[in-house]
């Protein structure tokens, strides 16, 4: 059902639309979305913070970039590229940091995050350094994909794929795992649940996500720089996936909207944009404590008694 | 036939035995419980057992395999299971979902299954759903799988965990202070499934403070004191045992001990 709706949702939304600026907003929407529906299934499911999560989505980026212009592999497969290598990487470093808890969890993924934004700044004979580089077009079929509308689509049916591939695994006996983990570790040891691999898997999976939603920016942008795998970054997706609501998937995409919209909307107040971005991210906050849509959702369930 | 067999098991920690060369041979369907004053060291043995904690000496059987050191996922895997004193239920989740997860050792869809979600994951979740909802009719909480875990009242919690451990389908199952801050209408209703899990062959191993309650349903009751076997026996011989009623209140306090333990 929620799948569905958000399928109408993407479908029905350029009606709205009343210039095609408002496709490349769209498009930077689900592709954010995309991104933090992997890191809620990790920090809303399993409830293993990850401050780094940026740095799977500079892989991802860089894979499309450096793959075509280096090595002059398609782009497509530069894609499916750099979901494996991020998700090697988490494999490779989640079995040691994933025995960490809270605070050390959280501290252990923001170098994991620093390290790959320092890689792609240094490395610059493959990178172009901390001035980037440009991404060559996404070519499917001698088709080039460009234009908003064209990536509004794509990013569109990617984010509702993921999003049902997201539902499917929280009504599994994964997803069962995983929260069981979240709310009482040792419970879920002694019914038979290896914790550790089960961190691990959903790990690879959340930085598969934000892998693929960092080659979608980059070959969205048509640039790329190390930027998209820094730290704030990396505090964005955070801010997303708890702004929208922990656990929520739908949340993911409101939470991706918001963030996404919002600097957009507030241009007009010029140097106060931030602060007032701030101001309105504490008051969300204060007000909606589980976030937007568990809040709401909430809300309406009381209400209805 | 031993379904358990813990061998001179102890423990130390920071220059503390808290556990000292205790030995303990469980016969399968029996009730044994497991008794002793605070910090006798009943939870440190029952962590032990479970895998939670690795013993520096002795060694554990169960289901006639050495089991030492493995740890709590695999002996659950093996069909151990357990409760615990301060709950650990997993409150984000409904009733149902906590008994649910309980059948996870028996739960064989993978990852990629579980993401594309295949008819056998479909049928998976039915079998889990129809035992979990088994499991709950058992402790009495048919009724409340759709409710929150952290809405239920204490007792009913309790009841939760049993149901959580069962749901495992265990050889073994270890029940730590289950009846603890119950009332005696509460207590009573533990009583009630404790014998139901017998009847099912499930062997139980009790660790519980309510004398009434152990000396009703134990085949077996052994008593630490300072991390030390003190005895061990059936009911009747712990109750008349002089050396356990000066465990518990010293000799001074031994006619209101006798009375306790009545």
């Amino acid at each position: 059902m929620p799948a569905i709706v958000v399928a109408v949702i993407v479908i029905t939304l350029p009606l709205f639309f009343p210039s095609a600026y408002y496709y490349r907003i769209g498009a930077l929407v689900f592709i954010f979305a995309l991104a933090v529906v992997g890191l809620n299934l990790l920090m809303g499911f399993a409830g293993q913070v990850s401050l780094g999560h940026a740095g799977f989505l500079g892989i991802g980026a860089y894979s499309v970039a450096i793959g075509p212009i280096h090595f002059g592999a398609p782009s497509w497969l530069c894609l499916f590229a750099g979901a494996i290598l991020s998700g090697a990487v988490a494999f490779l470093v989640g079995r040691p940091i994933l025995r960490l808890k809270g605070h050390y969890l959280a501290v252990a993924t923001l170098g994991l995050g620093l390290l790959v934004a320092i890689v792609l700044t240094n490395e610059a004979g493959w990178t172009g350094g901390p001035d980037g580089m440009s991404v060559p077009r996404l070519v499917l079929f001698d088709w080039s994909l460009r234009g908003a509308d064209t990536w509004y689509w794509i990013a569109g049916t990617t984010f509702v794929g993921g999003f049902v591939l997201a539902l499917n695994l929280m009504g599994s006996p994964t997803g069962r795992a995983l929260q069981a983990i979240h709310d009482s570790e040792i419970a879920a040891l002694v019914l038979g649940i290896d914790v550790a691999r089960k961190k691990l898997t959903i790990f690879i999976i959340s930085a598969m996500y934000a892998s693929v939603a960092g080659s979608y920016l980059a070959l969205f942008n048509g640039y790329i720089t190390p930027d998209a795998a820094g730290f704030l970054r990396s505090i964005e997706l955070v801010a997303m996936v708890v702004l929208g609501g922990m656990g929520s998937i739908v949340g993911s995409l409101v939470g991706a909207a918001v963030l996404v919209v919002l600097p957009q909307a507030l241009t007009i107040f010029h140097e106060y944009e931030q602060a007032l971005l701030g101001l309105i991210i504490m008051v969300f906050m204060i007000f909606l404590r589980r976030g937007i849509v568990p809040s709401i959702a909430a809300a309406f369930a009381g209400r209805r008694k | 036939m031993m379904i358990l067999d813990a061998d001179r098991l102890s423990i130390t920690f920071g220059g503390v035995r808290a556990l000292d060369g205790v030995s303990i041979a469980i016969e399968s369907g029996q009730v044994f419980s497991i008794i002793g004053p605070n910090g006798s060291g009943k939870t440190t043995l029952f962590n032990l057992v479970s895998g939670i904690y690795t013993p520096n000496d002795g060694s554990i059987r169960f289901a006639g395999e050495i089991v030492t050191g493995l740890p709590p996922d695999q002996l659950a895997r093996r069909g151990l299971s357990r409760t615990f004193q301060n709950l650990q239920i997993f409150s984000r989740m409904s009733v149902l979902e906590n008994a649910m997860v309980g059948r996870h050792r028996h739960e064989r869809t993978g990852v990629l299954a579980d993401l594309l979600h295949l008819p056998s994951v479909a049928r998976q979740n039915e079998a889990t759903r129809e035992a979990a909802h088994k499991a709950l009719a058992r402790v009495g909480l048919g009724d409340a799988g759709e409710r929150p875990a952290g809405s239920l009242a204490y007792g009913a919690l309790k009841r939760l965990e049993m149901a959580r451990a069962l749901a495992s389908d265990p050889k073994l199952l270890l029940l730590d202070e289950p009846a603890a801050g119950c009332n005696p209408v509460e207590t009573q209703e533990i009583d009630g499934v404790i014998r139901s899990i017998v009847k099912d062959g499930i062997t139980i191993v009790l660790v519980e403070h309510d004398m009434r309650l152990v000396m009703n349903i134990s085949d077996r009751v052994h008593v630490l004191a300072n991390g030390r076997t003190l005895t061990e026996g059936t009911p009747e011989q712990v109750r008349s045992n002089t050396a356990v009623i000066q465990a518990y209140l010293g000799v001074h306090g031994s006619k209101e001990a006798v009375r306790a333990f009545d």
